[in-house]
């Protein structure tokens, strides 16, 4: 599974990093997390509202920061 | 008797003369201070203001967090591709001020607009208004000084936005923006799930709890120095060097400001006491929005999006306007 947050690295992205790695870790699964900061990159997936949760190019969230218990369910769907 | 009703929830929410007199009681009967004494002018503002600004803000946080569900930036695109010339400049200034987003969106929310079509004029006065007018902080100001500031802090606030706008957008400037911010487009629907009171309800909540995480060091901080300026900093120090009389007052306050990244939160403390020392209000405002419309991390990110020449248009409208309005303020106010 190849995970990416998009965002400038602000607060709230960082804390959707962190709430997406403890999930994935509780879900035991192999996963990459990567963080996608450069604007050009972000401008392809085309969401306006940061941070953005972006699973196998697909987009998962946009404008908000999930619990750990919601990426969960979202993950598992 | 509306008047009466209005001055009551005003004094029970906006002055909370209540707050003022329970922390009266407990530092002048109490503790045994004078209210001649430096310390207890430090100390009353100290805890006077930072209860004050607790309370305000969670309310308020929460109350335009749920309005602002209401609102989403896809919604607020579409609105503004009705229009056109200033009007677009218009509606882009108030949309700004309603609609919530991170501000890490901001440069996501400029290629999007870009790439639907919007002139960059319209674009910017969104940009502009939405840090410098936003929900909180006005009914913040509302409670510190009084309506009227408030209302004349919107008022001058989006008629900055709709100028500044105007101008980018008479400038022709559409061309100095990053060649990458307009290929391709940007109209896909993103999925909105169904929102009932209960999702409402945790979105209002998780804001309040996470704007106070953010910003408490700056609040007590703020409060602090808004504090020992009040007990310990002679007026007339702070008169010759922000005193109406000085011409350079104004272009100071904005220079401060520049470097500072804070939250207005975190200013209006600091802004209250200088205006308690007699500082003009104009100085304070010019101060205020210098802080949260041209910090330079967001200068940074705007940097990555458009070219040099828009870049230091904006600068230059946004610093110029801010000084004007200073001005204008000491001069009838």
């Amino acid at each position: 599974m190849e995970i990416k947050i998009l965002g400038s690295g602000c607060r709230n992205c960082q804390k959707l990093y962190d709430n997406t790695k403890s999930a994935i870790e509780e879900l035991n699964i192999e996963g990459n997390i990567l963080k996608v900061t450069d604007f050009m990159e972000i401008a392809k997936y085309k969401v306006m509202r940061m941070p953005a949760l972006v699973v196998d190019e697909k987009i998962i969230t946009s404008g908000m920061v999930p619990s750990k218990e919601k990426i969960i369910e979202l993950l598992t769907k | 008797m509306l008047g009466k009703i209005f001055d009551f929830i005003s004094y029970l929410f906006f002055e909370m003369g209540w707050l003022k007199s329970i922390v009266d009681l407990f530092l002048i009967d109490l503790i045994k201070l004078n209210e001649e004494m430096a310390i207890y002018s430090s100390l009353s503002f100290f805890i006077y203001d930072l209860i004050k600004i607790f309370i305000l803000l969670t309310v308020l946080i929460y109350i335009s967090s749920y309005i602002q569900t209401y609102i989403d930036i896809e919604t607020a695109k579409k609105t503004l591709q009705k229009f056109k010339g200033i009007f677009a400049n218009t509606i882009g200034a108030l949309l700004g001020t309603v609609t919530p987003f991170c501000s890490c969106s901001s440069i996501p929310i400029f290629i999007g607009f870009t790439r639907a079509g919007l002139p960059i004029g319209a674009t910017f006065s969104f940009l502009i208004s939405s840090p410098l007018v936003d929900l909180a902080s006005i009914v913040l100001i509302a409670s510190i000084f009084n309506w009227q500031i408030a209302l004349v802090y919107v008022v001058i606030g989006l008629v900055l936005a709709v100028i500044g706008g105007s101008i980018i957008s008479l400038l022709k400037m559409d061309k100095y923006v990053e060649d990458f911010v307009r290929e391709g487009n940007y109209n896909v629907e993103e999925e909105t799930e169904k929102k009932t009171f209960k999702i409402r309800n945790r979105v209002a909540i998780d804001q309040v709890k996470d704007i106070i995480k953010r910003v408490w060091k700056y609040i007590i901080l703020g409060v602090a120095i808004g504090s020992i300026i009040h007990g310990y900093i002679p007026a007339s120090f702070i008169d010759s060097v922000l005193g109406e009389n000085n011409w350079y007052s104004v272009p100071l306050a904005v220079l401060v400001g520049i470097p500072m990244y804070a939250d207005i939160f975190g200013t209006l403390p600091i802004a209250e006491a200088l205006i308690m020392k007699g500082v003009g209000l104009g100085t304070v405002i010019a101060f205020m929005m210098s802080v949260t419309t041209l910090s330079i991390p967001s200068l940074i990110m705007l940097k990555k999006v458009v070219k040099n020449k828009l870049l230091f248009t904006f600068i230059l409208i946004v610093t110029v306007g801010i000084i004007l309005i200073g001005y204008t303020f000491n001069m009838f106010l």
